[in-house]
């Protein structure tokens, strides 16, 4: 008897996570090349789900859906600040911001955090994938309550820069 | 006497009180908990949709909105208080706060009593320790109890998923989300958050036995094949003090049977529903469904349902005019139906298709 389920952990379409390929088809994702324009917005939603508010937040005018609501909403590269509003109001929590050139060597990835306790700026965490399993060590560097984010906060995590696209929780 | 009597105070019974009690109709609004507002209470999670369906708004916030313009409006409310018969002539039958047998002769009634939960039969479900998913979130987000520390959640639909992400917040540890069929039930984007916190999803596995004396300490998992059959040698043990079962919802529908009302089975929906026309008559004149008794779906749809109850009951009493009754239904089914799109609302669509009569 175990801690842990030792049973097969079904693959990743089976259990509802997108691969990095089918990542790169998503209007919501940016191309390799607008990473390097600063903080971005990365829209990991991928199923027709009516859903809009990410639209409405952004004043940038940076994603559209449209109608009707159930379109993948798109992100517009030029126009987005990487202001992080996106990341709070998301039902799905599926979005986060890249700032993928943070230093030389490192990313900054923010991610949505509905967690208690919040960690301390220049906590070195855990830093995990999709599949929550552990790709390396990282440091918090920002935690943000933007206002009106009604308790979805933004953490900002600095990793080894060649995790920038597979980077997406932590565990401290 | 009362025009309308509303049986369930959740989101589609409020805002069928809201909806025709604003226009003048004598609301009676009859819940058997202690504050109305139903699921929406255990609701943490920012709701999807549109503005007008507050996305973006944490449920339990909707709940609070919704009962702020009934206080506003003359709706009689009645709390702690069950409904346990109507009679083919009207008389709406309830047990008072007080425990005395009561009864009202209603004009129209609306039945909105929500959903059931589904259960899982297996070799020790009995013990403590197992509970439906929908009850471990009311104990935890209403009640501010955790129900259990180390928790193996049974169902991959959205209740599921969301449930084993709100146990995650309120501190225990989610051993694993089992799922009998080959894919996950819910939202992808429900499924990513809890794979990368660290829960673990098996399809393709179902639950066999709780083991335990006094109560749960154990289950065992087993997996399954594209017919849902045991594949001997898959079997697993895993710790556990908590079992939660979210393997579906069904319409709580005990006084729609007691009515005699026609029914029709409709899988997409949940199992039996009460047949209704588009405005949400049943086969019995001046009865009414809104929300998950009529087909399980979401509470965006229950809120819109009820809203059109309201508006019809309130036509039908002469306190709107049948043009402008006309243009609220139009606005109402024209939400509904935008509610309805995409691959998981389409079969929701066709469920109530098949459902309704003229």
């Amino acid at each position: 008897m175990r801690n842990k389920i030792k049973g097969k952990i079904s693959n990743d379409s089976d259990a509802g996570i997108i691969t990095l390929d089918e990542f790169k088809k998503i209007p919501g994702y940016p191309e390799d090349d607008d990473f390097s324009r600063g903080p971005i917005a990365v829209i990991e939603c991928d199923q027709d789900i009516p859903c809009n508010p990410c639209e409405e937040i952004c004043k940038y005018g940076a994603i559209k859906v449209g109608k009707p609501i159930t379109n993948l909403p798109v992100l517009n590269t030029e126009k987005c600040r990487g202001c992080l509003k996106c990341i709070t109001i998301c039902p799905g929590l599926c979005i986060f911001v890249v700032y993928r050139d943070y230093t030389d060597k490192t990313s900054l990835i923010y991610i949505p955090y509905e967690f208690s306790p919040l960690p301390e700026k220049n906590t070195c965490v855990d830093v995990l994938n999709r599949r929550g399993e552990k790709i390396c060590k990282g440091f918090i560097r920002k935690v943000i309550k933007l206002a009106g984010c009604n308790k979805t906060f933004v953490i900002g995590m600095e990793i080894p820069k060649r995790f920038y696209n597979t980077a997406r929780h932590f565990k401290f | 006497m009362s025009d309308f009597v509303i049986i369930g105070a959740g989101p589609a019974g409020i805002s069928a009180a809201n909806e025709s009690a604003r226009y003048g109709v004598k609301v009676t609004l009859i819940d058997e908990n202690n504050l109305p507002g139903g699921q929406l209470f255990t609701q943490t999670h920012k709701f999807f949709g549109s503005r007008e369906h507050r996305a973006g708004v944490r449920g339990f916030q909707i709940g609070y909105d919704l009962i702020e313009e009934i206080k506003k409006l003359n709706v009689d409310v009645l709390l702690n208080t069950i409904v346990y018969g109507i009679s083919a002539d009207m008389e709406v039958k309830y047990i008072t706060e007080g425990n005395s047998a009561k009864s009202i002769i209603a004009g129209n009634i609306l039945i909105s009593t929500g959903a059931l939960e589904k259960p899982v039969v297996f070799k020790g479900w009995t013990k403590p320790g197992v509970m439906g998913a929908g009850a471990a979130q009311t104990m935890m987000n209403v009640h501010r109890v955790l129900p259990g520390r180390k928790v193996l959640m049974i169902g991959s639909g959205n209740v599921g998923l969301i449930v084993a992400y709100q146990l995650k917040q309120a501190g225990a540890d989610v051993v694993g989300i089992i799922e009998a069929m080959p894919g996950i039930g819910g939202y992808k984007v429900h499924a990513s958050k809890v794979r990368r916190i660290g829960i673990p999803i098996l399809t393709s596995y179902t639950i066999k036995e709780a083991k335990g004396s006094t109560q749960v300490s154990s289950a065992v998992i087993v997996g399954v094949d594209k017919n849902l059959r045991e594949i001997p040698g898959t079997e697993d043990e895993v710790k556990c003090d908590l079992i939660c079962i979210a393997a579906g919802l069904k319409p709580f529908d005990e006084l729609c049977w007691l009515l005699n009302l026609k029914f029709k089975y409709i899988g997409e929906l949940g199992g039996f529903v009460p047949v209704h026309n588009d405005n949400l008559e049943t086969s019995m004149e001046n009865i009414y469904v809104a929300g998950d008794v009529a087909g399980v779906e979401e509470a965006s749809t229950a809120m819109e349902e009820g809203r059109l109850a309201g508006v019809t009951v309130a036509q039908k009493l002469g306190y709107i005019s049948d043009s402008q009754a006309g243009k609220l239904k139009g606005k109402i089914k024209n939400r509904l139906k935008y509610l309805r799109l995409g691959s998981f609302g389409r079969k929701r669509a066709e469920g109530k298709k098949k459902l309704t009569y003229k």
